[in-house]
């Protein structure tokens, strides 16, 4: 068991003909996860690394393959609309790796998707890997291997630190899943923290956060009132400035709200063990 | 990005919201000259893109043309928190009778634009939202259908506005809508909106910013982004697509990823030692954009050490250390750099670099322990 992701997961791709698209479906294929299709528009009929059938649209993908994943690797002022149309052709699982998609956009996306019942994870994420099962996303396949380690970040190479970690003192993890660095994304900590909790597999969970807005602190309560598997945690940018974005659209510290200090004086109350660094990590959930 | 307040005023006025009479002006002489063809009273506001000007002696009244000039003069020649003032907008002076805060931003936990409204307008409205956070109301909107005239309605009558000034506001909420949702703003804020003694509603002031992620369908706005503003650094570094925050510290960061990067200074500032800027190189750099990044660091006087932390997956550790090198032939830096790479390419990085007498470590700690040392021992 997992979450999200595992073996079944029948996965298309959006964008599969640009250069970050066929590079991350070789990575996922050769991973072993099950790509079933890709669409781009203009480009249907075409094969992609001679197994994967290309279509000019999700709707002809879904009824030709049954995908029911789809995660998207187009250009920011494009990613919106090859969200709608992901939920439009009844997917219900959307994985959005771009990064620097509007907030508006987000927004109405965010929305509709809810209407739609679809589950989405991102933008500006590093996907999901469900380790030694599915690799959906960008996370390096080699630097996890599979235990019972549920970990779920806002950040994407930081999470490579500590998966890296991780592995470098044996344990494994159940799945990772990066939600994503924006400030209007489409599954938060809770939703993720929720189904570790439900998950067989999963016995203890990692939670990466960092500076801006208030999910650490949401995450706290739910931890508080809801967990009994133990979380650890380490939050980044106790170093930030107020005022300035830190890279990620949503990493910043505005009127006084979403500082580190809060985040960790709220997990901590809520009996989270938080790491001074990532490094850290391992040596916690022992 | 932030604009001035006469820009975002202008955004205001194209939808429909009534501004003072007004114009910008860059000398003591246009001020005066401006104020002349207003006639009566004027308002001095300095522009420059951070709160606090009023409290600050930023925006003084003027009497005649000839006080104009005089306080432009005066505020010309002013630093506000550090910011040169280069421009003041001159403005008719209003008679006002109430003062309003009217805003629409994001609000990121309900995932929905967020319209904030206050009869205790005026300068201290973070004063009233930390002390009656009950004065400030706030609506909701659909970002599917946007702002309905019946809200703008319930707004007004919950501000005790009387029914006279409704039909006038909902124009105004209009209109503010429209300017937020049409430049992608992620605030649209006006503070204060007035009732003048001759009973009309007006925007004295005015405040946006734009989502800088949405910029690629405003190349009009983007025209407005004032690089006077912000150091130079932060400018040749978004040139390259680097993203770059100069702080105070001595030891410089290059990394990849915003949180590990974040991190990176965390735990600089952990073993002792304070990081001299958050640079993020993102992901899949090549060697230009690492050389490029590499001279903004060295170009900080107070760096007296460089860490470079590059975790490798879509960015290939080769390709960093390559940038790494070209920029070394190029800058000759003087100060002790230490370096660590992990996962893709690694190895073949760490060969390039072997000979280039760099301080290696193994582990995030590792490397910050010897950046820190480093930059004490320079």
């Amino acid at each position: 068991m997992s979450i999200l992701v595992d073996k079944n997961t029948r996965l298309l791709v959006q964008g599969i003909t640009g250069s970050e698209g066929l590079f991350h479906t070789t990575q996922m294929v050769n991973y072993g996860t099950n790509v079933v299709a890709g669409v781009t528009p203009g480009k249907g009929g075409e094969w992609v690394l001679d197994k994967v059938p290309v279509f000019d649209s999700v709707k002809l993908a879904v009824e030709a393959t049954g995908a029911n994943a789809s995660i998207i690797f187009v250009p920011a002022r494009f990613a919106p609309d090859a969200m709608f149309e992901a939920a439009d052709a009844g997917i219900p699982l959307v994985i959005c790796i771009t990064e620097g998609v509007a907030v508006q956009d987000m927004m109405r996306v965010r929305n509709y998707l809810d209407q739609k019942n679809v589950r989405l994870i991102g933008p500006n994420c590093p996907g999901l890997l469900t380790p030694g099962e599915a690799k959906v996303g960008i996370i390096p396949g080699n630097i996890a291997i599979p235990g019972n380690v549920g970990v779920v970040s806002r950040s994407g190479t930081l999470t490579y630190e500590v998966l890296y970690a991780l592995k470098q003192v044996g344990m494994g993890s159940s799945t990772c899943v990066g939600i994503g660095g924006d400030p209007v994304n489409g599954t938060n900590f809770i939703d993720v923290l929720d189904m570790f909790e439900h998950d067989p597999k999963t016995e203890k969970v990692v939670m990466i956060g960092e500076i801006g807005g208030t999910d650490e602190e949401k995450a706290a309560e739910f931890i508080s009132s809801k967990m009994t598997k133990p979380v650890v945690s380490f939050i980044a940018g106790q170093t930030a400035p107020p005022g300035k974005r830190m890279g990620h659209a949503g990493a910043i510290i505005e009127g006084g709200a979403g500082t580190a200090a809060d985040k960790v004086r709220a997990l901590e109350s809520a009996g989270v063990r938080v790491a001074k660094h990532p490094e850290e990590i391992p040596s916690l959930l022992k | 990005m932030k604009l001035h307040e006469y820009q975002s005023k202008q955004i205001f006025s194209k939808f429909g919201i009534p501004i003072p009479k007004g114009r910008v002006a860059a000398t003591a002489s246009e001020a005066r000259q401006i104020a002349e063809e207003l006639g009566g009273r004027v308002v001095i506001k300095s522009q420059v893109l951070v709160g606090g000007r009023g409290k600050a002696g930023g925006v003084k009244l003027a009497k005649d043309p000839q006080e104009a000039e005089q306080l432009a003069t005066q505020i010309l020649g002013m630093e506000i928190k550090g910011l040169p003032v280069r421009k003041v907008l001159v403005d008719e002076a209003a008679a006002i009778d109430q003062e309003i805060y009217f805003a629409i931003t994001n609000d990121r936990a309900a995932k929905k634009p967020v319209i904030m409204a206050s009869a205790a307008g005026g300068v201290d409205i973070e004063e009233v939202a930390a002390t009656h956070p009950e004065k400030i109301i706030k609506v909701h909107i659909d970002p599917l259908l946007g702002l309905r005239d019946y809200q703008a309605r319930d707004i007004a009558a919950s501000m005790d506005l009387p029914r006279e000034y409704w039909k006038d506001f909902g124009t105004i909420a209009n209109g503010l809508w429209k300017a937020y949702s049409s430049t992608d703003a992620t605030l649209a804020e006006i503070n204060p909106l007035v009732i003048t003694k001759d009973k009309r509603l007006v925007a004295l002031d005015g405040k946006m910013m734009i989502d800088d992620n949405a910029l690629f369908r405003h190349s009009d706005l983007s025209e407005m982004r004032d690089i006077d503003e912000e150091a130079p650094a932060e400018t040749e570094a978004r040139k390259y697509g680097l993203s770059f925050i100069k702080l105070d510290g001595n030891i410089g960061c290059m990394v990849n990823g915003a949180g590990l990067a974040m991190t990176s200074m965390d735990i600089v500032k952990l073993f002792g030692g304070e990081p001299a800027n958050f640079l993020d190189i993102g992901g899949g750099a090549g060697s230009e954009k690492v050389a490029a990044a590499m001279r903004i660091i060295l170009s900080d006087p107070n760096v007296k050490a460089v860490l470079f932390n590059i975790f490798g997956g879509i960015t290939r550790c080769d390709e960093v250390a390559k940038g790494i090198l070209a920029a070394m032939a190029e800058v000759k830096p003087k100060v002790p750099m230490v370096v660590r790479l992990v996962g893709t390419n690694a190895e073949e990085g760490r060969q390039l670099l072997a000979d280039a007498k760099m301080i290696t470590a193994e582990t995030l700690a590792d490397a910050a322990k010897k950046a820190v040392a480093a930059a004490k021992g320079a």
